[in-house]
Formats: structure tokens, C-alpha cells, sequence
């Protein structure tokens, strides 16, 4: 009887691995496979090439009004004109620097959150949700401290889209929250009052929240209230994306199995303390792309704001396409307002994969 | 009689630290505890057996409040047990658990598992939490998991590292509901190692088990349950060897037949 011999680890086949192995595999595993991708490549070919000619290197570049438009291929001249414009909507000239500095405030609150290891991230991060939006709410108002006062109704371009979806974004997720929370009370007015708030603000279009806040609100309030415009937009919106957020942390919160809040409670963490340290941690990272997925569903509805008379980086592009003075650019428009949504809501969705993979400790059963 | 001095209340916790006096409960219309009645002294060390079904998770889930009662008194150190959250919350710092599935915070370290209780609930600052958790750790000999996940450790380390968790509470009393029935074999000698250890220092315990090995080593009693009341209790000897009542045989013979 010979003794147990452990049979050594060997490396898989060559052509199973490797970039020709995948290949193989991939594109190449049968005629009619090798067929399709070779139709599939040719069709690519075809669509981007002449794309990259039209956007890049027929494109103008330089110039200062349409006479520098070629018309061979896209006029971003345009876009570079009216880039004022896109950005800070109607704000006055003279006061740009207070949006740029809460543009590099953001960026720079934002930039420590994605990196690992970021000295003093915890600070940051509070900061940036309470410090950051008093001083950018003062620096874009104005009114104090010597800063020229600037009524909403001059905001507009990419500032108010991120205007609105951050406050939408950082008001959404407690209050999203809390109502989950509420939603799966054993004190049953609570869990009613939260119900019914739910699903009043989910069955409602985005559209006719916006509609009733700027047009049926003032119907309601009293003679001579004036409710600003943008407060009231913000609050329809934070409203509707809080009611969606509630029911995303609510599937999270129903995945938590029954043990860790009885493991909780068994250790005497009262009920506020084992949703916050125990409960909540774990439900919020289940449902990271459920949330980032409202929070770019909230982005791109920001632009609905146009409904009540404001203008958002998508509506001063519309306004800017039909300036007389640039004829046919509305394609380059589009596509730089496109362009912006998209950095935007791609970066997001990135920075959640990344988010998942960081806290992903794996589950015991 | 148990408000008066401080002496006295010692007294009668000496006495009946858990006291349960005619505990009747109900899930809806079912009847799943009947007139139970259970005093343990402190120190003492109780097994509770029987089929599955009969009770015993929902009894010890009673004594901290994990489940309600809706007739009857229970008593734990000397405070009834009633829907006020202060005297459960305060029950809960006492009474520790582990429990089958060991339901540790797959969020957390080891370490933060068992310093999360300590410094939220009863305000011990951080660094002398740690070193706490790190003596439990070694107590259940695995210092060298603290900064583990939970889901990187075996079965058997896991409720080891459950137990520390509770231990860290520094609590009077310790609840066990079959620990070692979710366990591979190998590992169900490492944790009961470990509550023997536990047994030895004194610690009131309530254990659910079927580990009968366990039971003639360190219980004083082992109580069995069927259909929602106690059949019979005795200390182990005399459970073992000499059971009362048919069913008490029955249950023993299948349990001891493979
Ligand atoms: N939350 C619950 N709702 C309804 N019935 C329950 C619940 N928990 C347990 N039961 C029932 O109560 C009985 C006793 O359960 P349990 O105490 O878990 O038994 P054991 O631990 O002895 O196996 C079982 O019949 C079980 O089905
Ligand atoms: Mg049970």
C-alpha cells in the first residue's frame, strides 16, 4: 500500500488564459462567432470614426464668434463663448469669484473622501455636510459681511444644478432615513404617518411636485407670504427623492437578519444606538448602489426645474442654441450638456463601486 | 422586602438573582410557555433540555426581555422585569448571551465587537475598553484575531470571540442558547472549553443544550422542558441516571442513542 501523495498544482492550459485565450474564448470560438465580431468590429469602425473627425479633428477650437466655425465638423467655440454663461447662469460678473470659491471648496471636501487613508476624513467629511453649505450658502446669497446681496432668481447653470442636487443629496439621506426607520416603528402612528408621507411623495411625477410647489403653494399661503422660488423647488425635490431614498434603506434594513438586532439589544444598546452603530452601517452599505443610483437619478431631474422658470446648465444651453448670433450649434450644445451630466453621474457611480469594494468585510451567514 | 437596604438586596439576589414565578406566554394564540416557575441562585448553573419546540430559546429570552411575557413575574437581580425600557436596559448590562448563530457584527473587528457595548452603553473610554476586550480575548484564547472580520474566523472562534463579547459587559448573569449546535464537531470541544472555564469562575449560568457531556460536568441542575413547561428538573446525577416521568426517559434515550 503506497502512502497518500498530494498531486501537485498545476498551471491551466495556455490557451485558456492570457489575452489569446480570452480572445479565443470571447471572439473567435466558432465561424460564425468570428464572423459576427468581424461584422461587429467594421460596424464600430464605421460609427467612430467619422464621430471623432466631427468632435475633434475636424472640430474648431479657437475664435471668438461663428465667423471661426468651419462647419466641417463641431464649433466648440461656441461652448468656449458662452462657458460663463453655462456656468454661472446670470450671476453677476463681478462676483464669479465667490462661485469659484465654493467650486474649489467642494472639490477640495470632495477629493479627501475618495482617497484611502485621507488624514482628518471623519472632520472633513462633517464639515462638509454642515460647515460647507452655511459658507457656501453665504458666499452665493450674499447680504453679509459686505458681500453684495444676489437674489436666487440670478442663479442658474451648472452652480444651480449642483445647488440643488447637493442640498437634495445631503438632505435626502437622513431624512430618507429617518423615514425607513419610521416605516418599520412598532409604535403605529408613527409607522402610518411615515407610510402614508411615502407613498403620497412617490405616486406623485417629479414634474408635478415642481409644478405645484411654484404655481398651488402660493394659493394656499397667506396674502403677501413670499416664498422664495428656488426654497420652494428645493424643498418639493428634497421631499420626493427623500420618500425614494426611504424605501431603498428600507430594503437594506429588511436584509439585516433578526439576530443583530436581538445581539444588539442582548448587549443593552438602547434603540437609537444599535440602528446607528449596529443596524444602520450594515443596511446602508447593502444598499450603496440602490442610493447612488437616486442620488443620479436626483441629478438628472434637477434639470426639471425648468418647469418653474429656472435655469439649470441643460436650460441655459437650450436658451444659448437659439441665440441668433450661433446658428446650428445645437448639436454641440446637447452634447456638451450631456457631456457634463454624464462626468457627473459617472463619477458618482464610480465612487460607489469603489465605496462597496472598500467596506465589503464579508458577511457571515 | 427587595427595596430597602443595600445589604438586603444583596441578600436576596444571593438568594433568587433570576426568579421566574408562574410565566405564562403566548406568540398569538399559541400557549408556548405554561406556568413556569424557576428560581436560580446566583452562582448556580442550570441546563435546560428537551425537544425542539418546547420553549426553552423563548424561556431564556424572557429572563432579558428578548421576548415579552405576558403573565407572571420575572425578577433578575432583584428587578422585575415589565415594558420599562430602563429596567430592561439595565437587565441587558447584566444578563449576557450567546446564541446559536453566535450573531456577531460582520461590520466590525473582533476587537470592535467587543469594545462597541463597553464603550456605548456603559461610557468606559476607548483604550481601557480595548485592553478589557484584549484579556477576554485571551481568556478565549485567540488575542491574535482582534483585528480580524468576524467572517475570516471559524465557527468555533466566532462563539468564542460571542462569549468574550458578553464577557466584556462584565456581566452577573450569562445566557447560552445552544451554542454549540450550529458547530461543526471538531469545534464544539474548543467552545465548551471555554464555558467551563466560565463555569469555573463563578458565573450564573442558564444554558439550552444537548451537550449532556456538558451538563454532569457543570451543572447543578438540568431542567427539562417539553410542550412549554417544565417537566422535571434534578441535578444531573439523578437526572441521568434515574429520570422521573416517561417523556424525560424518551427524550433521553434519543438523545443518548446515537
Ligand atoms: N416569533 C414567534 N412567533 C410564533 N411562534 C413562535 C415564535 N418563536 C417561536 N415560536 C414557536 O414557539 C415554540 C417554541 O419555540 P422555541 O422557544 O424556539 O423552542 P426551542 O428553543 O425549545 O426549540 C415553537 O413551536 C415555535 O414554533
Ligand atoms: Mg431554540
Amino acid at each position: 500500500m503506497s502512502d497518500f501523495q498530494p498531486h501537485p498544482d498545476l498551471a491551466p492550459p495556455a490557451s485558456t488564459v492570457g489575452v489569446i485565450g480570452w480572445l479565443r474564448v470571447n471572439l473567435f470560438s466558432s465561424p460564425m462567432n468570428t464572423l459576427l465580431t468581424l461584422v461587429g468590429l467594421f460596424i464600430i469602425y464605421s460609427l467612430i470614426v467619422p464621430a471623432l473627425d466631427w468632435a475633434i479633428f475636424s472640430a474648431s477650437w479657437v475664435g471668438t464668434d461663428k465667423n471661426a466655425c468651419s462647419h466641417d465638423g463641431a464649433c466648440w467655440v461656441f461652448v468656449g463663448q458662452r462657458l460663463d454663461f453655462f456656468i454661472y447662469g446670470f450671476y453677476p460678473k463681478a462676483e464669479y469669484w465667490r462661485i469659484n470659491v465654493v467650486f474649489v471648496l467642494l472639490a477640495l471636501l470632495i477629493i479627501p473622501q475618495m482617497i484611502e487613508n485621507a488624514p482628518y476624513k471623519g472632520y472633513l467629511g462633517w464639515f462638509f455636510l454642515i460647515g460647507f453649505p452655511i459658507i457656501a450658502g453665504i458666499l452665493l446669497l450674499g447680504g453679509i459681511f459686505g458681500l453684495e446681496p444676489v437674489p436666487t432668481d440670478k442663479w442658474g447653470g451648472l452652480a444651480l444644478t449642483l445647488v440643488i442636487s447637493f442640498v437634495g443629496i445631503v438632505a435626502a439621506l437622513p431624512i430618507g432615513i429617518l423615514l425607513a426607520l419610521g416605516r418599520r416603528s412598532e409604535m403605529p402612528v408613527i409607522r402610518t404617518m411615515c407610510v402614508v408621507f411615502i407613498e403620497l411623495w412617490r405616486g406623485v411625477p417629479l414634474i408635478s411636485v415642481l409644478f405645484m410647489a411654484s404655481v398651488m403653494l402660493p394659493l394656499f399661503l397667506p396674502e403677501g407670504t413670499n416664498f422664495n422660488k428656488l426654497l420652494r423647488a428645493l424643498i418639493g425635490i428634497t421631499m420626493f427623492q427623500s420618500a425614494y431614498m426611504a424605501e431603498v434603506i428600507r430594503g437594506g434594513l429588511q436584509a439585516i437578519p433578526k439576530g443583530q438586532y436581538e445581539a444588539a439589544a442582548a448587549l443593552g444598546l438602547g434603540y437609537w444606538k444599535s440602528m446607528g452603530l449596529i443596524i444602520l452601517p450594515q443596511a446602508l452599505k447593502l444598499v450603496i448602489p440602490g442610493i447612488v443610483n437616486t442620488f443620479i437619478a436626483l441629478f438628472k431631474d434637477t434639470t426639471l426645474v425648468l418647469i418653474i422658470g429656472l435655469f439649470d446648465v441643460l436650460q441655459t444651453v437650450a436658451s444659448a442654441i437659439v441665440d441668433p448670433a450661433w446658428p446650428e450649434v445645437s448639436t454641440e450644445g446637447f452634447i456638451f450638456a450631456a457631456f457634463v451630466f454624464w462626468v457627473f453621474c459617472f463619477t458618482m457611480s464610480r465612487y460607489s463601486i469603489a465605496l462597496e469594494r472598500k467596506l465589503h468585510t464579508g458577511h457571515q451567514r | 422586602m427587595q427595596n430597602t437596604a443595600p445589604q438586603e438586596t444583596t441578600e436576596t439576589q444571593k438568594a433568587g438573582i433570576i426568579q421566574m414565578i408562574g410565566v405564562h406566554k403566548w406568540y398569538g394564540e399559541f400557549h408556548v410557555l405554561k406556568d413556569i416557575n424557576l428560581l436560580v441562585d446566583q452562582g448556580e448553573r442550570i441546563v435546560i433540555c428537551g425537544p425542539s419546540g418546547s420553549g426553552k430559546s423563548t424561556l431564556i429570552r424572557c429572563i432579558n426581555r428578548l421576548e415579552e411575557h405576558q403573565q407572571g413575574q420575572i425578577i433578575v437581580d432583584s428587578v422585575e422585569l415589565t415594558s420599562d425600557l430602563k429596567h430592561i436596559e439595565q437587565i441587558r448590562r447584566e444578563v449576557g448571551m450567546c446564541f446559536q448563530h453566535f450573531n456577531l457584527f460582520p461590520h466590525l473587528t473582533v476587537l470592535e465587537n467587543l469594545t462597541l457595548a463597553p464603550i456605548w452603553v456603559r461610557k468606559v473610554p476607548k483604550a481601557e475598553a480595548e485592553e478589557i476586550g484584549m484579556k477576554y480575548l485571551e481568556r478565549v484564547k485567540i488575542p491574535d484575531q482582534a483585528q480580524k472580520f468576524p467572517g475570516q474566523l471559524s465557527g468555533g472562534q466566532q462563539q468564542r470571540v460571542a462569549i468574550a463579547r458578553s464577557l466584556c459587559m462584565n456581566p452577573n448573569i450569562m445566557l447560552f442558547d445552544e451554542p454549540t449546535s450550529a458547530l461543526d464537531p471538531e469545534m464544539i470541544k474548543e467552545v465548551l472549553d471555554t464555558m467551563i472555564e466560565l463555569a469555573e469562575t463563578g458565573m450564573t449560568m442558564i444554558c439550552v443544550t444537548h451537550e449532556m457531556g456538558f451538563a454532569k460536568t457543570v451543572a447543578n441542575r438540568v431542567i427539562f422542558m417539553d410542550e412549554g413547561q417544565i417537566v422535571e428538573e434534578n441535578e444531573p446525577n439523578e437526572f441521568f441516571d434515574n429520570p422521573q416521568h416517561e417523556r424525560t426517559k424518551l427524550f433521553l434515550s434519543q438523545i443518548l442513542a446515537h
